[in-house]
């Protein structure tokens, strides 16, 4: 079941036990997620975990088969999907007045809007370049311009910073970080978990079903079983490689005393084994 | 060397459409093809009329098929002008008067060749709308569908595709705009550029070519404009059922290869077998090429090409409707649901 409650329900826009199948597969099964605004939501996970399908699922791209989505009506939605979504034989002025047309939104109010996103996105200098001209960075930065040109109260952005160089993604950052300070609801599928660990809230999914969930903090706290830092791993079935050294994970309890895991792409990595060891 | 070999045969298994097109398209194509590449007309339908018509009827030959039921108050010439037969035959005067559909251009040089045969003074033989029997006058007309077609499928198909294959009908698909502007926004630009080539596209024609404009401009503006319509839906269709401007392409070609081959305008219909002219009446540019062949060289009325002009229509209803139907599913049903549902707020 769908729903559009057109105002924040509770704690903001979101998911509800929701599922989503393409034919006999099942994309998404009972995922919830709530976006509460002025925080970043990040949603994580591997390739095919169901990051896309939730976020479209949320933007109304694709309908739920089951649960309930909590989502405000088209003009107060800001998405950026997977490819950019820039028109790239327009320049970058016109992709901006043709999503301002789609808004409805014109004059002064336009052109402040449109100069103080380029300023942010650096573009000011390009506004007459194709966007196909762009370089990547450049055109995920203009793909979230867009995004962000009517000021939405839920700005879904899927892997916006893929692909991109790591000076454009602090600029990528601070321009999130600032749609989120203007009050917008942020939900963020990304696969860098660096990101994730700067988000107020962290959803992994994996195949589809909701690995772990919470404040970077609690899901750190939440990875079942306990994980080592070693110089020789003792089963390399349950042990990774981080730099030089190896993390051993261990369904058991951490001994007393033992520090938690250290950052978001151990306890990732964890979970994932804790899932997989509980269905062997 | 193998191994590219192998990856090669691997990947061309799993692309169904290039192994439709390798294997079943070339045996599918030369049958069909194969039964219509016939440039003989066997049998020119004809009328007789006029008060010694019966002892004319009796020498025909066999290829001159008297049609029974035509208008007995209509003359030869009206008969030929409303495209009822290719032949007809004005018993009224001394010798009688044939009388030859020029626009017929196949069915025309047999039947001159066939009345050549009769004895000097016999009969008199006049060609009519296409005196010179010049192929050009011929093929111009059937050429503006066929480049309208072109236009309308593939052009139409691309840009379509485009959007889907760059993700922004994602993004439309989620912005606030009505399915229906969206649709009307992709497909007006192409109606309107077809418009132009069309009439670019005829008086290069009519002036290049010296290809005769008889009939009503208006009428054959109409024609044009609901073919568009067919053609034009026929382009979003292929869009909706291609991932990559690769894909649409390639049906798009398979829809237009048979216009080319089977709408009369290369063999004439009348001289294909009975299955294969069916598929022709199944094809857009069949309905066209009369309407525009009959407007422009016969000068025919509303009246004698109501028919092809119905048809076209009903392609245009069927076609042009089932095109925004499954492009309008593409634009995320949840989204427009939603939008419709509290879009006013």
């Amino acid at each position: 079941m769908t729903s559009a409650t057109g105002a924040p329900s509770g704690s903001g826009w979101g998911l509800a036990d929701a599922s989503v199948s393409y034919g006999d597969r099942a994309a998404l099964s009972g995922v919830t997620l709530r976006a509460v605004p002025g925080e970043v939501h990040a949603v994580v996970g591997g390739d095919g975990a169901g990051k896309t399908t939730a976020l479209r699922c949320l933007a109304g791209a694709v309908a739920p088969t089951k649960g309930r989505v909590d989502a405000p009506s088209l003009e107060r939605i800001g998405f950026m999907p997977t490819a950019a979504g820039v028109w790239a034989d327009l320049s970058v002025d016109q992709n901006i007045e043709f999503v301002a047309a789609a808004h409805k939104i014109s004059g002064t109010v336009l052109g402040q809007r449109r100069e103080a996103l380029l300023e942010g996105a650096g573009l000011t200098h390009a506004t007459t370049r194709l966007a196909k001209q762009l370089s990547g960075g450049m055109r995920q930065k203009l793909a979230f311009s867009l995004a962000m040109l009517h000021r939405p109260e839920l700005l879904i952005l899927d892997e916006p910073s893929t692909g991109v160089d790591p000076v454009s993604r602090i600029d990528l950052w601070r321009m999130i970080s600032g749609a989120a300070a203007d009050g917008a609801a942020v939900v963020m599928a990304t696969t860098y978990l660096d990101e994730a660990e700067r988000a107020s809230r962290v959803l992994a999914l994996d195949n589809g079903e909701t690995l772990i969930e919470g404040t970077p903090a609690q899901v750190l706290e939440r990875v079942p079983g306990h994980v080592t830092v070693v110089d020789t791993p003792t089963e390399r079935a349950l042990a990774w490689r981080r730099g030089r050294s190896w993390r051993q994970w261990s369904p058991t309890p951490p001994p007393a005393g033992t520090a938690p895991v250290a950052d978001l792409e151990d306890a990732m990595v964890a979970a994932g084994m804790a899932k997989e060891t509980a269905h062997v | 060397m193998k191994a590219m070999i192998l990856k090669e045969f691997r990947e061309l298994r799993r692309d169904k459409r290039t192994m439709a097109m390798l294997i079943a398209l070339p045996i599918v194509l030369l049958t069909i093809f194969g039964y219509a590449a016939n440039f003989n007309v066997d049998e020119i339908p004809t009328a007789v009329v006029g008060d010694n018509a019966a002892p004319i009827e009796q020498q025909l030959p066999d290829m001159f098929p008297v049609e029974s039921d035509v208008d007995a108050d209509a003359t030869a010439q009206e008969l030929i002008r409303d495209n009822v037969v290719d032949v007809a035959i004005d018993t009224s005067t001394q010798p009688a008067a044939v009388y030859i559909d020029g626009s017929s251009l196949f069915a025309a040089q047999s039947a001159q060749a066939a009345f050549a045969q009769f004895p000097d003074g016999a009969v008199s033989v006049e060609i009519l709308y296409n005196p010179d029997l010049t192929t050009a006058w011929v093929m111009v007309p059937a050429l503006i569908g066929l480049i309208l077609t072109f236009i309308g499928t593939i052009i139409t198909s691309i840009g379509l595709v485009k959007e889907r294959q760059s993700g922004t009908i994602e993004q439309l698909a989620v912005m606030p705009l009505k399915a229906s502007d969206v649709i009307l926004g992709k497909i007006v630009p192409y109606f309107i550029l077809a418009c132009v080539d069309m009439v670019v596209v005829t008086v290069v024609g009519v002036w290049l070519f010296d290809v005769p404009f008889n009939g009503n401009v208006a009428l054959f503006a109409l024609g044009a404009a609901i073919f568009l319509f067919v053609v034009l839906g026929l382009g979003v269709l292929i869009s909706t059922a291609s991932q990559t401007q690769a894909q649409a392409i390639q049906m798009a070609i398979m829809m237009l290869l048979p216009q080319i081959l089977l709408s009369g305008f290369i063999f004439p219909l009348d001289a294909m077998p009975t299955v294969i002219a069916w598929i022709g009446h199944l094809l857009p540019l069949t309905y066209f090429v009369e309407i525009s062949q009959g407007i422009m060289l016969r000068g025919a009325g509303f009246d004698s090409l109501m028919v092809n002009f119905g048809v076209l229509t009903l392609m245009a209803v069927v076609i042009f409707g089932a095109a925004v139907a499954r492009f309008r599913r593409d634009l995320a049903p949840s989204a427009h649901k939603r939008a419709t549902k509290d879009g006013a707020k």
